[in-house]
């Protein structure tokens, strides 16, 4: 008997290899907002009752599955536990994406890719809450330094600005909780006005692929997001204070949430920064403080299938530019350039005085999301934005207390999008958005308007899918159509409106004649398609490979449309075009990623054409009364620009790991057959880290970054006649090489104190930066040691 | 503005769709009923809210503004003690626009002669004429006159007015010719300058105006 039961036992047995019972499924589990790794997950296979918990990359294997449909149970201490159903026709690969944020409240989505992608087929970097936290003091912009092939475009230390493979400004979309930035990009010294510290992650998409968030994004995207909060009835918050000794400053920040099992939470969430006079190695950087107040609420409710947010941030700036960089035309440039060291040097001071920016931007969100069977998930919203813009500049005295420029921006947007899982396979969205903006130029200023007061209004529409082949293979489609309607009220000098024969051109534009100045009311419409199509394909376990080609098309913004006369934080003359088109930008990205047990890397080649790339350069002298000034005129041509960003990870022992990072951009102005202007030059970073996770979790880090001299740049060097001498004015050429050397160590003290410290230019290098707008004035940061301190309650 | 009228039209049409659509998944979905009118009652008020915001205040043209701290117009006025005049003039009424400063020197300089100078800066675009002079005389700390002589022309300048530092402003000045000869002659304001300075190259500041004279001692 017994050995009959045997051998029907060995009979079974053998049916079951003959019923394929030899699958393995191998899953990763990643959070669904930041595709950050989740360790320690227990997964149960309901059939079975087996349990695997992931490790500590979030891996986790089953073997011996069956040709079959399987119920996985997936716990994590974060999230409710949730069965859900896998289906295994042969030996599988899944990504797990566990979403805890409460709009898709206890939803796991299993799918061959992790569906938190704002694109399938473009690779991502993201930026976690940890990193996040070490640059609290910073900016937004230098965080995303950090990431490679993001550089930055500096005025100073304080307004940092963020290159994505050498493109900036208007050509980058900031999506912040949801909310495209309206926050007068067109400015090279307008810095993002967003507190880092109201970030839970960042991410960045290195092309226009996420056609969702616009169309013209031929830089790239970049997108904050708000903290998770978990679904539980919890009080908890974050604390976090750190002082520098560059700059004498410091930064607290705090955040508050209040959660419920029901749905219902409620967080707040403040900072504080405020820094006095900066210093480079060998003098005080004066006039370069900084006081940055913020504050954001946010309120909702959610259920698994409908529920609604409502946010609002108030951010205000307050930034001292370096008062030596304030001069007038080429005379004044000559001696400033001349001097090794700034022409005004006071003593260390907290006080900001004039030329300085105080920058203040609402943001108010309202959002509702409902699934909707048959359809898919609806989600409508709406958000109002508001950026008011002071600039103060050296004046005589009666006039120190009013602004040069005052800008109000206001934007109204509201947004419905669709997304629909039409089978296992295929995923469309769609969606339409409408904005209105008006921009209002206070003319109480006594300084004529930079930016015209206009009204502007969009429309876009976009359609966008992706397809699994297979378990292995996706393909993504996606066409996007904007329409901009633009109704400006411009003053031009009645000079330059007959020196570019705009009088004879245009004579139907002008309004009225006001002394030496025409009133003129161009209404101007551009129709903007774009279009992007990739594909990713996961292949030898650990490798994937992406390819996505993007069309996108950009509108020319107020600035490059209507300058017309000094820009006084660039000594020069800016000239605009009236008549300029849309440029249109065909960038072709291919990523190469591997993701090993001891060696990862990610080998990102690509290649953006532009064609009616708009760009500035120098045309020729202007004489007047102030002197000679240099006039700089927008133009377009058809611009090249191609690079390569590497990263890679080895891990030398369980906790020593070094890591590289290198950068390289090319841009080339194809029609006069010279380099582009202001590309970043090549850089490369590497780090070496040791984390001792036994001993208060220890981490020490030593990041050597080297940024190599920009070798091609057009020359914009001028010559000009001063009163005993005839001087060229060299203000193309760009810095030297340098190399700075960072330290940071942190440990946990205990479970709810973080103590970092920090150390920044540890050899006090003096240095400039290519692309640092004050280059031609000052050295750039001196050393700098901070200390962080984070509690959690 | 007909435009904005078809905008408004726009704006119709979509709400029409939209709650066209929400009345379909309704009859569909007839348990979803509340929430769906929630929203559609949300949409169609936040559509409304832009369509009116669409035809505010299209009809009002902006301000004209004037640069307040322009300065159109030089004159340095020499005057010697017997003997005629010597008046330079720049006027640039276009500030920072494409035309060119237009210079004018009425009269010549005498051999061996003393001037007293005074300079004079105006906003010819506003009417009257704003006399900046005299906010450079009240802020005469944080400014200074320069006059700079090239080389071969036999003038040289002294200052008579100072700052309360005792530096100098250079508003008025004495003026001494030697022997026949020609060159420029510079005039150079700057706003903020070090004071007290070794002349024009290390002043640093800021130029507020640079304009220079052909001018003749005969």
């Amino acid at each position: 008997m017994r050995l009959f039961a045997l051998l029907l036992l060995l009979c079974c047995s053998m049916q079951s290899y003959s019923q394929d019972c030899n699958y393995t499924l191998q899953g990763t589990l990643q959070d669904f907002h930041d595709s950050s790794t989740l360790a320690g997950a227990t997964i149960v296979v309901a059939q079975t009752g087996r349990a695997v918990q992931t490790d500590v990359e979030g891996n986790f294997t089953i073997s011996s599955l069956c040709k079959s449909t399987y119920q996985l149970q997936i716990s994590h201490p974060y999230c409710s536990t949730k069965v859900f159903t896998v289906q295994i026709p042969a030996d599988t690969i899944k990504t797990f994406t566990l979403e805890h944020h409460l709009e898709a409240l206890n939803e796991i989505i299993v799918n061959g890719n992790s569906s938190s992608r704002q694109t399938k087929t473009l690779f991502e970097n993201t930026i976690n809450q940890e990193t996040i936290s070490d640059f609290s003091g910073a900016s937004l912009g230098d965080a995303l330094n950090s990431i490679s092939g993001v550089s930055s475009l500096n005025t100073g230390n304080a307004v940092v600005k963020p290159i994505i493979n050498g493109l900036h400004s208007s050509r980058i979309v900031l999506i912040n909780n949801g909310v495209r930035m309206q926050d007068q990009q067109w400015g090279a010294e307008h810095a993002p006005t967003i507190d880092i510290n109201t970030a839970g992650s960042i991410k960045v998409i290195k092309g226009a692929g996420a056609l969702q968030y616009g169309g013209n994004a031929i830089g790239g995207v970049i997108i904050t997001q708000a903290p998770k909060i978990p679904l539980l009835d919890s009080l908890y918050g974050k604390t976090t204070l750190s002082g520098s000794s560059n700059g004498r400053g410091g930064v607290v920040s705090s955040r508050v949430t209040k959660s419920h099992e029901n749905g219902w939470y409620t967080s707040l969430q403040g900072t504080l920064k405020r820094f006095g006079d900066f210093q480079s190695p060998n003098y005080i950087l004066s006039n370069t403080g900084v006081f940055e107040r913020t504050f954001a609420y946010r309120l909702g409710y959610n259920r698994i299938d409908y529920g609604v947010d409502a946010y609002y941030s108030y951010f205000r700036n307050e930034i001292g530019i370096l008062r030596a960089s304030h001069i007038a035309g080429a005379e004044d440039q000559v001696q400033a350039i001349s001097s090794d060291v700034p022409l005004i040097i006071n003593d260390f001071t907290y006080a900001i005085g004039n030329p300085r920016q105080d920058v203040a931007h609402h943001l108010a969100r309202i959002k509702g999301f409902k699934k909707i069977k048959g359809l898919g998930r609806v989600t409508l919203q709406y958000d109002f934005q508001q950026n008011n813009r002071l600039e103060y500049d050296v004046r005589r005295a009666q006039q120190q207390d009013k602004a040069s420029v005052d800008l109000n921006l206001k934007t109204h947007t509201l947004k419905v999008d669709l997304k629909s899982d039409i089978s296992d396979n295929l995923t469309i969205s769609t969606g339409v958005n409408t904005d209105y903006q008006t921009n209002y130029a206070n003319p109480n200023t006594g300084v004529r308007r930079l930016i015209p007061d206009y009204t502007k209004y969009d429309f876009g529409a976009y359609l966008s899918g992706d397809y699994s082949i297979s378990s292995r293979w996706l393909l993504e489609a996606g066409f996007r159509f904007d329409y901009t309607y633009m109704d400006a009220f411009k003053f031009y000098r009645k000079s330059f409106w007959e020196s570019r024969g705009y009088d004879t051109q245009f004579a139907d534009l002008v309004v009225q004649e006001y002394g030496n100045q025409v009133l003129t009311n161009p209404k101007l419409c551009f129709k903007n398609p774009s279009f992007t199509l990739g594909s990713t394909y996961n292949f030898a376990d650990t490798y994937t490979l992406f390819a996505n080609y993007s069309m996108a098309s950009r509108a020319p913004n107020a600035s490059e449309l209507f300058s017309e006369g000094l820009h006084h934080s660039a000594s020069r003359m800016e000239l605009g075009d009236l008549q300029f088109d849309s440029e249109i930008a065909h960038k072709v990205s291919v990523t190469l990623q591997q993701k090993g047990k001891r060696f990862d890397f990610t080998i990102m080649p690509y290649s953006n054409s532009i064609d009616n790339f708009i760009l500035i350069e120098p045309t020729g002298i202007q004489q007047t009364i102030r002197g000679n000034f240099q006039v700089w005129e927008y133009r377009q041509t058809q611009a090249q620009i191609f690079g390569i960003d590497v990263d890679a990870t080895i891990s030398v022992f369980d906790n020593l790991s070094f890591n590289h990072q290198f950068s390289l951009v090319k841009g080339y102005d194809l029609l006069k057959n010279q380099a582009l202007i202001n590309m970043p030059a090549s850089s490369t970073q590497n780090s070496l880290v040791y984390t001792h996770p036994k001993f208060y979790n220890l981490k020490i880090r030593l990041l050597s970054n080297f940024v190599f001299a920009q070798n091609e740049y057009p020359n914009t060097n001028f010559e000009v006649v001063l009163p005993q001498s005839i001087q060229t004015v060299d203000i193309s050429t760009p810095p030297d090489a340098y190399h700075l050397l960072n330290f940071n160590t942190s440990v946990d003290v205990s479970s709810s104190l973080h103590l970092g410290v920090s150390v920044n230019n540890v050899f006090n290098t003096p240095y400039r930066n290519y692309l640092n707008r004050l280059r031609y004035y000052a050295d750039d940061l001196g050393r700098n040691i901070s200390i962080q301190l984070q509690f959690n309650y | 503005m007909i435009l904005v009228e078809t905008f408004q039209f726009n704006y119709n049409s979509i709400i029409k769709s939209i709650t066209m659509k929400l009345v379909q998944l309704n009859s569909i979905n007839p348990f979803k009923l509340k929430t769906m009118k929630t929203m559609k009652t949300g949409a169609f008020y936040a559509l409304l809210t832009l369509a009116m915001l669409g035809c505010s205040d299209d009809d009002t043209t902006p301000e004209v503004i004037n640069d307040e701290e322009l300065i159109t117009t030089v004159i340095l006025t020499l005057t010697p003690d017997s003997g005629d005049q010597v008046v330079l003039t720049t006027i640039d009424l276009d500030g920072d626009g494409p035309d060119e400063p237009v210079t004018t020197v009425v009269g010549s300089f005498s051999e061996n002669t003393q001037y007293q100078g005074a300079v004079q800066f105006l906003n010819e675009t506003e009417d009257p004429a704003e006399d900046i002079t005299q906010e450079v005389i009240e802020e005469a700390d944080e400014h200074q006159v320069f006059y700079t002589i090239s080389d071969g022309l036999n003038i040289t300048t002294t200052y008579v007015d100072f700052d309360d530092n005792d530096n100098p402003l250079g508003v008025q000045i004495t003026l001494s010719t030697g022997a026949a000869s020609e060159g420029s002659l510079t005039v150079t304001l700057r706003h903020e300058p070090v004071k007290p300075n070794d002349g024009l190259e290390s002043a640093g500041g800021e130029t507020d105006i640079s304009t220079s004279f052909d001018v003749s001692i005969q």
